[in-house]
């Protein structure tokens, strides 16, 4: 293997000797957890953990919620109200997991958003990123279904609409749709079906982890300076480098004791700040909420399958061009789809030879507009669509797609890199007076 | 160009104030002081236990509670009725047995009726399925300073009911409600482009609750604003009875995290000062 030089286990007993020769599983959790990682890593660098204990907790909740939880039209909803009432913790166990989902993707965002600034993504590390899209796609369907199963009004109607998407596409939409569906509308074998998804894909997400460790292992992690550990020689790596147990675990387990601080304050004091109150009325399939609201993590992505109507000159253009194949609908669920394949697609996008965006003094302001960016499209897609909020939509939905498509790849031409430390020893000790020196 | 789109979606943000308020009047809320916000705020009995004569005595006339078990008033961290008063409670009630098929006394397993009336929605959850504070600009931050505001909707709509506005015709069906949002308005009150230009709009239901409706058990004055905070207080528990363990877990796991946060921090300085020395001075 290729990695960064280091020390490996040795089995020193009998006993240590004979399962080694048959099954080298200490040796392999001994390199996973002594695997050295540079020594200059920020408080960004957290969120993997933080991303590892939601799935753990997702799952041990999960399980114990499925339980008791019943996937049929018309229990579902009682049963639910069945945990939160005489289930014993069940209603602890239910926000944990609703609230749960919110804290998996506010991690995963600012997982996101730091591969993006200090270009975690790019060569060699383009496979971790590419299946870190694929966990996140999986967790999104993942977290759809789920927020189905209590079978609420945003629940059903969420579940209308999403899956409308399908039936937008040209053709072959209709019969997508109804496949997904398991009939022509919402009802009993949808919910099932969901429940049944919604139960295996954190499975599949488990596996997904495994290989986006693996993969990052094999390369070694990015840092904040994007400069390389060096690999000559093991004392070379040393002094980049410092094992992952003990230094970063601890560091973690200290971020991730925060970040629950915080979470169990939001479960135990406002469970439901987050969820919308629309899901506390039983689905009614004659009654159509005033503003169907997907969950707060779909909301950028709404925001743009929203901003491109008819009226734009671009959508109508586009019409006219494919024969009317692809229409407003169609088009709105293309950008959706097209503003994350774009970000995955973003090893390529980025031109500039410089990985981090420290040192990028262009790249920098680019990136903070796009942060904001984000933001205005969260907050947007959750505005009815009248008066201002279309053209912020459009607006904001246009810069997403502007970064990835042409500012990037423009300014690694336009833009003069400021210098970088030679190594990552350099940049470390330039920040502390190191004793051992 | 793309500049010019930055600069153009910053302003954007920055003038949205004015437009956002351009359309329609918000519904009128109260913010009442309820026992149970905050972390530390908890159910107060007594005041559930009007409630639910409030709740018996005018609301079930047309209202069910079809989630609620009867026995769950008996519970701790609720009205707390002692058990053979929650038998008697049951006996009230007429139930049609789910094996027999034929009518019999309720009795504490049972839950509570659904609405008599098909249009009067049922109540158990009514305070978690309402929001009374959602800005500003829909960002939901007055949700973190008031509560999500179920219980002040309630309260709201019982306490919401004036005279119509001018503008409305004599044979309006409904009542004009200044915090109901979701009923509907007369033509001839709303302006060209269809928005409503009053406060709220016309429900359904006529107004339940006058000063002195009921008179309490509990000898306590049975004013209009008493009665509907009491039962407004009453349906924040039927909708989460376990209000008071939840909040009481919260606050056990957010101390150990933060004697774990604290170790683990020490631990981590410790482990790190090795490594890192003092830290240079810019």
């Amino acid at each position: 293997m290729a990695g960064i030089p280091h020390d490996h286990y040795e089995p020193t007993t009998g006993g240590a000797k004979w399962l080694y020769r048959r099954l080298p599983i200490v040796g392999l959790l001994y390199d996973t957890l002594m695997l050295p990682t540079p020594k200059n890593l920020n408080w960004m660098w957290i969120w993997g953990i933080v991303l590892t204990f939601c799935l753990v907790m997702q799952i041990i909740t999960g399980i114990v919620l499925a339980m008791h939880y019943t996937p049929h039209i018309d229990r579902a909803f009682r049963s639910v109200e069945y945990i939160m009432r005489d289930v014993n913790g069940g209603y602890m166990l239910r926000y944990l997991h609703a609230n749960g989902a919110s804290l998996f993707f506010v991690a995963v965002y600012l997982h996101i958003f730091r591969g993006l600034y200090y270009g975690s993504y790019k060569a060699p590390r383009e496979v971790t990123w590419i299946i870190g899209m694929l966990i996140y796609l999986a967790m999104m369907a993942t977290a759809f279904m789920g927020y189905v199963l209590p079978w609420g009004q945003m629940s059903f109607w969420g579940a209308t609409v999403i899956t409308g998407l399908f039936g937008a596409i040209p053709g072959i939409g209709p019969t997508i749709q109804e496949w997904l569906l398991g009939g022509p509308a919402v009802d009993n074998a949808t919910l099932n079906r969901f429940f049944s998804l919604h139960y295996l894909l954190p499975f599949v997400i488990a596996g997904l982890v495994g290989v986006h460790i693996w993969a990052f292992h094999t390369t070694g992690n990015n840092n904040p300076t994007g400069v390389e550990v060096r690999r000559g020689s093991k004392e070379e790596a040393e002094k980049d480098t410092l094992p992952f147990w003990p230094y970063f675990v601890i560091k973690d387990l200290f971020a991730l004791a925060v970040i629950l601080l915080v979470f169990f304050a939001v479960v135990g004091f406002m469970p439901n700040y987050l969820g919308h109150p629309d899901n506390y009325l039983e689905a009614n399939p004659l009654s159509t909420p005033a503003h169907i609201v997907p969950e707060w993590y779909f909301l950028p992505f709404y925001a743009i399958l929203r901003a491109f109507t008819a009226d734009v000159w671009a959508v109508q253009l586009v019409q006219v061009l494919s024969f009317g194949i692809i229409d407003a609908k169609f088009f709105g669920v293309l950008a959706m789809f097209g503003s994350i394949a774009v970000m995955a697609m973003v090893p390529w996008l980025d031109t500039s030879s410089v990985r981090s965006g420290k040192y990028r003094p262009m790249f920098k302001w680019w990136f903070a507009l796009l942060c904001i960016d984000f933001v205005v499209l969260t907050w947007v897609g959750a505005m009815p669509t009248t008066g201002i909020y279309p053209y912020i939509s459009l607006i904001a939905a246009t810069y997403w797609f502007g970064y990835f498509l042409i500012i990037l790849p423009l300014l690694g031409v336009l833009e003069k890199p400021a210098p970088q430390p030679a190594t990552i020893e350099e940049d470390f000790n330039s920040h502390y007076a190191n004793p051992a020196e | 160009m793309f500049r010019k789109i930055a600069i153009s979606a910053v302003s954007a943000v920055l003038l949205m104030p004015v437009a956002a308020w351009a359309e329609g009047a918000e519904p009128h809320v109260d913010d009442i002081a309820f026992s149970f916000e905050g972390p530390f705020g908890s159910f107060d009995e007594h005041q559930l236990q009007r409630g639910l004569q409030v709740y018996t005595e005018v609301c079930s006339a047309c209202h069910g509670l079809k989630f609620v078990p009867i026995r769950s008033i008996g519970d701790a961290g609720g009205p707390q009725i002692p058990e053979d008063q929650v038998r008697a409670y049951a006996k009230t009630f007429t139930i049609a047995d789910a094996d027999t098929g034929e009518d019999r006394d309720g009795v504490p397993t049972d839950f509570f009726p659904k609405s008599s009336m098909e249009t009067a929605p049922d109540l158990s959850l009514m305070a978690k399925a309402r929001a009374a504070f959602h800005g500003p600009y829909g960002s939901g931050i007055n949700q973190l300073l008031y509560g999500i505001g179920g219980p002040e909707h309630i309260y709201s709509i019982l306490n919401g009911y004036k005279e119509p506005p001018a503008c409305a015709p004599e044979d309006t069906e409904g009542y004009y409600n200044v915090a109901f949002e979701k009923g509907g308005v007369p033509d001839a009150c709303k302006d060209e482009e269809g928005h409503s230009t009053v406060v709220g709009s016309w429900i359904a239901m006529p107004p339940p609750l006058d000063d002195g409706t009921i008179e309490y058990q509990d000898g306590t004055e049975a004013s209009l604003h008493q009665m509907s905070e009491d039962v407004s207080a009453f349906l924040m528990w039927t909708a989460e009875p376990k209000m008071m363990a939840r909040k009481e877990t919260g606050f056990k796991a957010v101390l150990i995290l933060l004697v774990l946060s604290s170790l683990l921090y020490l631990t981590n300085k410790r482990l790190w000062s090795g490594v890192k020395g003092r830290k240079k001075l810019a």
